[in-house]
Order: structure tokens, then sequence, then C-alpha cells
């Protein structure tokens, strides 16, 4: 079988040699392997289990506390509260830029950049741009809770005590 | 008595041995230095182009760019501040621990216990300081001599990222000591980083696109500043940014040379007058060979079809010149060393912010602005000002003013009037802001969106946008709306930063002093 070879201009440009070819296809092959693997790696900043400590705490509020006046766990950024409906919990995580509220009569302060928050969290002055979050509380038998910092759950649920 | 000769006496080894090892000193130092002392114009030629830590620089510079009024020095100064962060640096490394209270501790030994550590530690601090300020100064500079025109646009991005480089290292290292000061200043800035939040909460996807909550976990490994976070900071802090810098750093020195040194105006040979006489050494000798190689530089390179008259040779002139803007600056360093000791607060309590709780100052003119928004005070008017300054050299494509001080139409008077324009505008607007308070007080239930679109802030960018617009249509020319964006946003810059640092106390409430701050 002869093959009718057409003849070429010294001007057209050579065809590829097989050799050229294999090597870019490897070249290129080698590209993607390594691309491939960098963009798996790119998930290693983001581990999948934080390192910080449960959010979950187990608690018991004090006889004394009377409705409206907050106990804040030692060691943990949340108010507790109890009054006739129950029990809460509010983050005193300020939810501008994170930092720790203080608890005052009316409510709370921050003491960044000076949002004011209701006693139920709701903002009253800026530049905070949401309420205070309201945490999971529930009732461990003894007198103890379980609050949950991780949870958010809507404004003004309570759990009966 | 040549090397052959020696070789070839007839002297008895030993003696040979002898000799060689009399002659070694002086010929060991032939060797290393190699083209002998910089006294004609070839060998001040080979000492420069000969030595691998030199040959960055040209052979011969010209006499525009060696007038102090051209740099005012601040490139190398801000080169000599960082190589005082990075020796201190290194130095702090021997005893820092990157581990929560450990870190802490650590820096109470550097204190206390190391010789001459306190002294490393401030002058760490404070070098960085002051390069942040020369940095930011010599962006001032090269903006308002307009030397950031054609072909020195990538340049001037490469600098920008230098200038965000710079801000990042310092950031990071603010965080290292562990103490109240670095914890809140750096739960807050992490906070900044999550502010997305603010606009996807509102817009109500953050479910889908949480942007925000994405680039706090990354910045600090978990949901809060603790170990992770340090370990990321600390490896930022001496690893990954300071190789970045000095990627940038060597993209950014090389470019100087191949856009063609410092820019000038066209008529700078004329304008730079005869030489003084006793200027030594001047062009003494005709040069030996040309250099062809000019042929295959684009551009206006300094040699290319114009005369070596304008120029002198770098050693002594431009290597003097570096030296003592270098020495000066180590000078300012180590003064403010021992003025001034660098802060270091109680051990940070995750339980008890710092009231007030302060970055850096130069960051407390965004601290300002986020006291109104969160996201459009860290992250939006951040990032739009960085993009506008990266694209200042795309936009502006006038060739009126190269090289000069406030080079180009309006010139001085325009930005005299632009800062009396930015000034009162920042002023104006944030003593309504602390007099009367902003929207969230008046209506509290209004949603976060307005807040977020306006506030102080933003109008504040509104109002430098339509003054510089006009300005354009005013003067017929980008330069000039670019001359009164730039010089407003820089006096909104430093009034803000005077406010949050100077005015503002416990509860970010304002005081006309500290002395008036409640005590507790």
């Amino acid at each position: 079988m002869v093959s009718q070879r057409p003849s070429r201009s010294r001007l057209d440009p050579e065809p590829m040699p097989r050799r050229d070819f294999l090597g870019l296809a490897a070249f290129f092959a080698a590209s993607c392997s390594l691309a491939f693997a960098a963009i798996g790696m790119l998930r290693l900043p983001k581990a999948s289990v934080l390192s910080s400590p449960s959010k979950k705490f187990r608690v018991a509020l004090p006889e004394s506390l009377h409705a409206g006046e907050p106990f804040v766990p030692p060691g943990r950024s949340v108010a507790l509260f109890r009054d006739r409906d129950g029990v809460y919990a509010i983050s005193m995580i300020c939810t501008h830029l994170g930092c720790v509220v203080k608890a005052t009569p009316d409510g709370f302060e921050c003491p960044c950049h000076g949002s004011r928050f209701g006693p139920d969290g709701s903002v009253l002055k800026g530049p905070a741009p949401a309420a205070l979050a309201w945490r999971k509380v529930t009732p461990a038998g003894g007198g103890m809770y379980v609050v949950d910092e991780g949870e958010v759950i809507p404004q003004g649920t309570k759990v009966a005590g | 008595m040549n090397a052959d000769r020696l070789e070839g006496s007839g002297r008895p080894a030993l003696r040979r041995f002898f000799d060689n090892l009399k002659a070694l000193p002086g010929r060991f130092a032939a060797s290393a230095a190699r083209n002998g002392l910089p006294a004609s114009d070839r060998t001040r030629s080979t000492f420069v182009f000969g030595n691998v830590f030199l040959h960055i620089h040209p052979v011969r510079v010209h006499r525009w760019s060696l007038r102090w009024s051209t740099t005012l020095g601040l490139g190398v100064a801000s080169m000599a501040a960082f190589l005082v962060t990075l020796a201190t640096g290194v130095l702090l490394m021997f005893y820092y621990k990157p581990y929560p209270e450990a870190a802490y501790q650590s820096i109470q030994d550097i204190l206390f216990v190391v010789p001459s550590g306190r002294l490393i530690r401030n002058l760490h601090r404070w070098a960085a300081n002051v390069m942040v300020v020369t940095v930011f100064l010599h962006m001032a500079r090269v903006f308002y001599t307009a030397s950031y025109r054609s072909p020195r646009e990538f340049n001037w991005v490469v600098g920008i990222g230098l200038f965000a480089v710079t801000l990042g290292l310092a950031f990071t290292g603010y965080l290292l000591p562990w103490d109240q000061l670095a914890y809140w200043a750096i739960t807050i800035g992490a906070n900044i980083a999550q502010s997305p939040r603010e606009v996807t909460d509102a817009l109500g996807i953050t479910a889908f696109f949480d942007l925000g909550g994405l680039q706090k976990l990354l910045l600090l490994g978990s949901d809060t500043v603790g170990e992770e976070a340090l370990i990321r900071f600390y490896l930022l802090h001496v690893m990954l940014l300071p190789l970045g810098l000095a990627c940038l750093l060597a993209v950014h020195f090389w470019r100087i040379r191949k856009d063609g040194g410092l820019a000038r105006p066209a008529d700078a040979d004329s304008r730079v007058g005869p030489l003084a006489k006793d200027t030594y050494p001047v062009f003494t000798e005709l040069p030996a060979k040309t250099y062809h190689l000019a042929a295959l530089v684009r551009g206006r390179s300094p040699a290319v079809g114009r005369g070596p008259e304008a120029t002198l040779p770098s050693m002594p002139h431009l290597f003097y010149a570096e030296a003592a803007v270098f020495m000066l600056t180590v000078f300012v360093c180590l003064l403010l060393s021992l003025l001034a000791d660098a802060p270091l607060k109680e051990l940070a309590n995750p339980l008890v912010p710092e009231n007030p709780a302060k970055a850096p100052w130069y960051f407390l003119g965004l601290q300002e602005l986020v006291s109104y928004s969160a996201f459009m005070g860290g992250v939006g008017i951040p990032a739009v000002a960085l993009l506008g300054l990266a694209l200042i050299p795309y936009l502006d494509r006038e060739t009126e003013g190269t090289g000069q001080w406030f080079g180009g139409p309006g010139g001085w008077p325009l930005v005299a009037k632009a800062a009396c324009v930015g000034t009162l505008s920042v002023l104006v607007l944030e003593a309504a802001a602390i007099r009367f308070g902003w929207i969230r007080e008046w209506f509290p239930h209004v949603p976060q969106l307005v807040v977020t679109v306006f506030n102080p802030g933003t109008l504040l960018a509104v109002i430098y946008g339509a003054y510089s617009t006009w300005l354009v249509n005013r003067y017929d020319s980008t330069r000039a709306g670019a001359l009164g964006l730039f010089t407003c946003f820089l006096c909104g810059f430093v009034v803000l930063t005077v406010v949050g640092t100077f005015f503002r106390g416990p509860n970010w409430s304002f005081y006309w002093s500290p002395a008036h701050w409640p005590v507790h």
C-alpha cells in the first residue's frame, strides 16, 4: 500500500514530530496532576475538626438569682437569666467585632465600640449589626442546665426549669 | 614581586611558604575585592557591577535622581527600616515561643532576663513603625511627583503590593506578645475579616456563601483567637510574609533599573544646571567602551540617545547618599528605642476585653470607620482605596508634570484646596456623628444594609469621589482628579487616625483628652 504523500512547501509549518507530541503530552499530564494535587492541598488550612474547646457546658444557677439578673458562669461568655417563664441564655459576644460585652442593669454594653443592647439582647445603639445571640439551654435534672454556646436559637426561647 | 617569580624562584620551599603566609592578608583582600580602589572612572564602574550586592545599582546615575528633593530618601529609608526589623526579628526568634502562655512568658524573658533583649524588642517594634510611615510617605512621594506613569505603571502596582505586605507584617506581629493589647486587637481584626457577613446576613445568603466566616476561619484556624491563631500568625510573620516581601522587593528594585531609573522631567538635563566646581569626581576619562546592548533595551533608558553629561558615577555619589539615609534611619530607630519602651500589657484574657481596645495607631483610622460599619470600614473602603491606588497609572495617561512635585494641571494650589476640602468634610462628618449619633441611635430597627450603605465612611468616600470628578471636568485632566482624590483620602486618613488615637476612650466614646477618661 503506497500512500501518496502531498508535497510540502518549504514555507509550510513542519508537522509535529511524534517525540515532540509525546513530550508535550507528558508535560501536560504532569502539570495537570500537579495542579489537581495543589488544589487538593488548598484545603489544608481548614482542619476538619477545630481545636476550640467544647462549646457545651453544664451549670447550676444560684438559688438567689433574681429575675433579670445575669449570671455569668466562670470562664464563659454567656449570661444566664431566670424569670417567671423559665431559664434563658444570651451570648455576651458582641455581634460587631467579637468583644465581650458587659452586663449592666438595663442590658449590655460593648467596651470596644460602644454598642448597647437591651435586656433581651436587641440592639439599642450601633455599630452592632444584629442582636446578641440567644443560646440553647437544656435542663439536665437536679437543678443543672446544659448550655450550648455553638447554637443560635430564636430570641425569647426560654426553658421551664 | 609577582606570583610567577615566586613560584619559579630557587629559594627553599619552606621560605616560599612563609613568604606566601606573610602575603596572605593582602592577597585575600585583593582576591575578594578584585578591582582595587574606586579611584578612576573604570574602577568606579567595576566597583558597582563587579559586586553582587551593589550591581542592582546603575554605574552612573542622573543628577536629577541624586537631588534630595526628588525622593527625600524615603525608599532607601523603608529598606533600611526593613533590614533593622529583619536583623532584630531573627534575634528575637532565639527566645520567642509561639505558644499562648509561653509566648507572653518569653517576651517577659526577653525584657528582663536576656541581655539587651529590651533594646532589641524596642528596635523591632519602632523600626516596624518607622517602616510603615516611610513606606506610606514613599507612596505619597511617588504619587505627588507623578512618577508612577508609563513605563513605571507595573512597579507602582508592585509598590502597592509591598505596602499591603508591610501592613500584613505589622498586623501579624501585633498578636505575638499575647498580651491584652494583642489579643483584643487581633480579635477585632479577625472579626473585621468576618465582616462580609454583615452584607451576606442582610441579603440572607450566609448559609450558602459565607465569605466572612471562611476568611476568619482561615486566619485563625479556629473560631476564636487561640493557639492555632498564634501559630498561624507566627508563621505568616516570620516566614510567608517576609518571603513575599523579599520577592516583591527584588522585582521592585529590578524594575527601577529596567524602567529607566527614577522618573524625571523631560528637561531635567537643563534644569539640574552646571556641575558645582568642586564636584568630585566628574567625568574624567572618555569611555573606553560603549554599551551596544543599550540598543536592545526598550524605551528611554538613561543611556539611549543621550549624552552622559548629566550623570555622575554611582560610586561615590549615590552610595554615599544611600549610606547617609541608612544611617539616619537606624539612628532614628535607635533613638526611639532608647526613649520609649514597646508596650506590653498583662497576659491575654479572653473573657475581659481591653477597654478601649485599640489596634496599632496606623489602623486606628480604619477602626474609627469600623465603629460605624464593620464591613465598610474594615473591608469595603480599604479594598476600594487599594484598588483605586493600583489603577491610577492605567487611568492617568497624561505626560504633563512627570517627575515634578505636584506635577500636572492645577499643581500645588489644587493640592492645597483639595487638602482643605478633604479635611473640612471629614471634620464636619465626624463632629456630626459624634454629636448627634448615627442612624442606629435614631431608628434602632432600621435594616443593617441601610447603615452599611449610609455611614460616615461611605458618605466621606462619596464626597471625595464627587469632588475629584468635578476636578477632572474643571481641569479637563485625569491627573487633576487623581491629585484631588489622593489628597482628600490622605487628609481623611490622617484626621480619622488622630481622632482614633487621641480622642477615643473607653467604650470608644469621644473624650477631649485621656485625662477625662472615667476611672474604673
